[in-house]
């Protein structure tokens, strides 16, 4: 089946193919997938970024007495028709410039500069800009990016290896089972593992009885929540990476394989010699979607219900959007812009790999 | 097959017809279309007027919901809105009057409301903005039984006296964490320091300005206040909301709690809990705090409004329907699901303790077109210092920054 179809096709579509095709092909080829991603990603980013320069006018407020069951009080009200006016006349508010890049829920510039200034060394600095709720989150999803990528790709390989070299009547089933984690929706896998956890749940109450300390609860210690959300993390994308080499492993050569048993490598030889770097195109594939992934972390945060011990960039845009009354379109604006430049910058040295990789098979 | 939808009709029409004569539903074949939050109270009264003027509309739809304040807004905006009416509180009506979404309801009241009180009336600036049926606080529950068998005497009336009683109770190895209270990140977090923070004689803005005015002695007392409770509270308390809280006491797991008034019919039925906790709860008024004589509590009510961006007809046939539900008869059906503002009504053992905290002089929630943002930075800011990482003092600074931060961005300060 397989030498049926990827065979004889692969002459036409590798090699002369992509070669010889005109521009003008070219173009016809990718012209509806080029509109859709102008059309849904590049505009709405574009849209997105002027929303992020913008902050909401000056609300004109006025004073009158409100009364209700409890008395009456003097109390501001917004004098909505002067606001209206305001609004009308600027639809997208007043120009802020960057500065809500640069204010304190962002970037915090000023708020820096200050700490630098009365800090009285290393530690009290790092204290400070520990204060503020961007470099937080950050901290934690920086974290929690590179210690969850590196351990998914590890076991996701060795869970692959294990499965591959199991009898053929069980691999079906071995399959599947490894592939449940990924099956069950984030939220619900999260909200199950928290109620588990919980002071009252079967592992926390377990915990606090072995040890004897009714103080002792994951969800009151931010290491352990710390160390939870990752340990979920990886539960959860483990499939992911297990499934992509599972399907890379049945493409090794079995004629290199058998030469390195002749030539006496042994099997952990071979695969560090024979098999990982077969899969290097791979790897660096899972690893650009776990980075992704793993940067814009938000799921597992809400279910655990670790808003005290861990936030990330995701969280905050979902809770400057959910203001009620005053939802901080800038202030989400600016976050998502630069989410998006952390994900650049985290992808830039894969994607350098690949390209150099790339340039040296093809010269 | 004409025929026969209209004689089903007929038929639904005639058995509805006792209560459909009772009430006058103002103009007929309107759109009525009620969205609120899902609780019981809530549950009634669209209920009720869904039984009374359903028949009288032509269009009757009710979505109860939860989170509904994170929507409204964006419902009521086009024109004409998605509903007639939202169902508020005094936080929510001030995050729709903000945006100029809600009507005026002073001449539907003179033609349909001669039953209501003039205190259920919310009249802002002159006008009637909302009619609210229902009352709510945070008040104490205790378990006179847990409270005698560790020596205490009576139920606490301050804080002070709150955390003696629940200091015995952990000296006397009946619980190490006798005290639930919400204290979930975010709005809880937030709302706690309020209580306190009012208990304790503060004002979160300085009179007449929208600058804060939280970092002061009064809001170092409110955390100091908090700090000493949770002492005793349960390890999990900053993952704790009203759910947790309602089950942790139906388990016996807590001796003294914080909670909402509304989860006292909840809590006194007999599902969900054992006996032994249910026959010895009692609800009475929040803790003084600090030697004040201010309940550490904020006073709420809930009351039903009109969409500013929908037909006069629909708006007066929304208004006929939603308060001619509001009488004493519903209430006597379902006395202990809420405390009723309605004329008449007498305190059950699951009001007691929001009525007792009304009457000690526990303020109302304030409704100030800025106060989500105060409430906001309060409820993310002071997490650092529940967690013992920072003082008081830099907590207080950080909520001030924060707030003036979003506060600039929403065009309330320069």
């Amino acid at each position: 089946m397989k030498g049926a179809l990827g065979g004889p096709l692969q002459p036409i579509g590798f090699h002369d193919g992509a070669h010889a095709m005109k521009h003008r092909t070219f173009f016809w080829f990718i012209l509806p997938t080029l509109s859709a991603m102008i059309l849904f990603i590049a505009l709405p980013i574009v849209s997105v970024f002027i929303q992020s320069l913008f902050v909401q006018h000056e609300q004109v407020l006025v004073v009158s007495e409100s009364c209700g069951p409890f008395g009456c009080v003097e109390e501001t009200q917004v004098d909505t028709e002067a606001t209206a006016k305001l609004r009308e006349e600027q639809p997208l508010g007043r120009f802020n410039g960057l500065a809500t890049y640069f204010d304190r829920s962002h970037l915090a510039s000023a708020e820096i500069a200050e700490v630098w200034h009365a800090s009285t060394g290393l530690s009290s600095f790092i204290d400070g800009i520990m204060d503020l709720k961007f470099y937080k989150a950050l901290v934690f999803t920086l974290t929690y990016t590179f210690v969850v990528t590196p351990l998914v790709l590890i076991f996701g390989l060795a869970v692959a290896v294990g499965v591959n070299n199991l009898p053929k009547a069980f691999r079906g089933v071995a399959i599947f089972i490894s592939l449940l984690p990924f099956l069950v929706a984030t939220i619900v896998g999260s909200m199950i593992l928290s109620w588990m956890v919980d002071g009252e749940g079967i592992i926390g109450a377990t915990l606090q009885n072995i040890f004897n300390d009714p103080s002792l609860s994951i969800k009151a210690s931010t290491p352990l929540m710390w160390i939870m959300l990752m340990v979920y993390g990886v539960w959860h994308t483990l499939p992911f990476a297990f499934i992509t080499f599972y399907a890379g492993l049945q493409t090794v050569p079995k004629d290199t394989l058998e030469a390195a048993r002749v030539d006496g490598a042994n099997k952990w030889q071979t695969m560090i010699n024979v098999v990982v770097p077969h899969l290097m195109p791979l790897v660096s594939f899972v690893t650009l979607m776990l980075l992704m992934d793993n940067f814009r972390v938000f799921e597992p945060l809400v279910s655990f219900q670790a808003e005290a011990h861990a936030q990330s960039l995701s969280t905050f845009i979902v809770s400057d959007l959910r203001e009620a009354g005053n939802p901080l379109y800038a202030s989400a604006s600016a976050t998502s812009m630069l989410t998006i430049l952390g994900v650049v910058i985290l992808l830039t040295p894969v994607l350098i790999r690949t390209w150099r990789d790339f340039n040296a098979k093809a010269h | 097959m004409f025929l026969k939808k209209a004689a089903l009709a007929g038929a639904v029409a005639s058995l509805m017809g006792s209560a459909a004569f009772a009430a006058d539903c103002g103009p007929s074949g309107k759109s009525v279309r009620i969205l609120g939050s899902d609780f019981p109270a809530i549950q009634v009264v669209a209920g009720a007027a869904e039984a009374n003027c359903a028949a009288n509309a032509g269009e009757f739809t009710i979505n109860l919901r939860d989170n509904t304040r994170d929507m409204m807004n964006q419902a009521l905006t086009p024109n004409p809105a998605e509903y007639t009416s939202v169902i508020v509180a005094n936080s929510t009506l001030t995050q729709l009057m903000n945006d100029g979404l809600v009507r005026p309801l002073d001449e539907y009241v003179a033609k349909y409301g001669q039953h209501l009180k003039p205190s259920q009336l919310i009249t802002i600036g002159g006008n009637v903005m909302a009619v609210a049926f229902m009352a709510n606080s945070q008040h104490l529950y205790s378990r006179t039984d847990v409270l005698e068998q560790a020596g205490v005497e009576g139920i606490p009336a301050t804080v002070e006296e709150v955390v003696a009683a629940a200091e015995k109770i952990r000296a006397a190895g009946i619980m190490e964490h006798p005290i639930v209270m919400n204290m979930k990140v975010g709005w809880n977090v937030g709302e706690i320091f309020n209580l306190f923070f009012f208990a304790n004689g503060g004002e979160l803005f300085k009179p007449g300005s929208a600058e804060p005015n939280v970092n002061s002695p009064e809001g170092i007392a409110a955390l100091g206040t908090i700090k000493s409770l949770l002492e005793y509270a349960h390890p999990d308390h900053l993952s704790h909301a009203s759910n947790e809280t309602q089950g942790l006491w139906e388990a016996g797991k807590a001796a003294m709690a914080i909670m909402w008034g509304s989860r006292g019919g909840a809590v006194l039925d007999d599902e969900g809990s054992s006996d032994e906790v249910t026959s010895n709860t009692v609800l009475s008024a929040a803790p003084t705090a600090g030697g004040g004589s201010t309940p550490a509590a904020t006073l709420w009510w809930d009351g039903v409004t009109v969409a500013k961006n929908i037909p006069d007809e629909d708006a007066e046939a929304t208004f006929a329907a939603l308060v001619s539900g509001l009488t004493p008869d519903l209430m006597e059906e379902h006395n202990d699901k809420a405390i009723w503002l309605i004329e008449g009504f007498q305190p059950g053992p699951a009001a007691a303790g929001v009525s007792a905290t009304a009457a000690a002089g526990a303020k109302p929630y304030p409704m100030i077109p800025f106060i989500n943002l105060m409430h906001n930075a309060l409820g993310s800011e002071l997490v650092d210092f529940y967690k013992g990482d920072e003082s008081a003092e830099d907590a207080l600074a950080d909520v001030e920054a924060a707030y003036r931060t979003s506060a600039k961005e929403a065009g309330f300060l320069q």
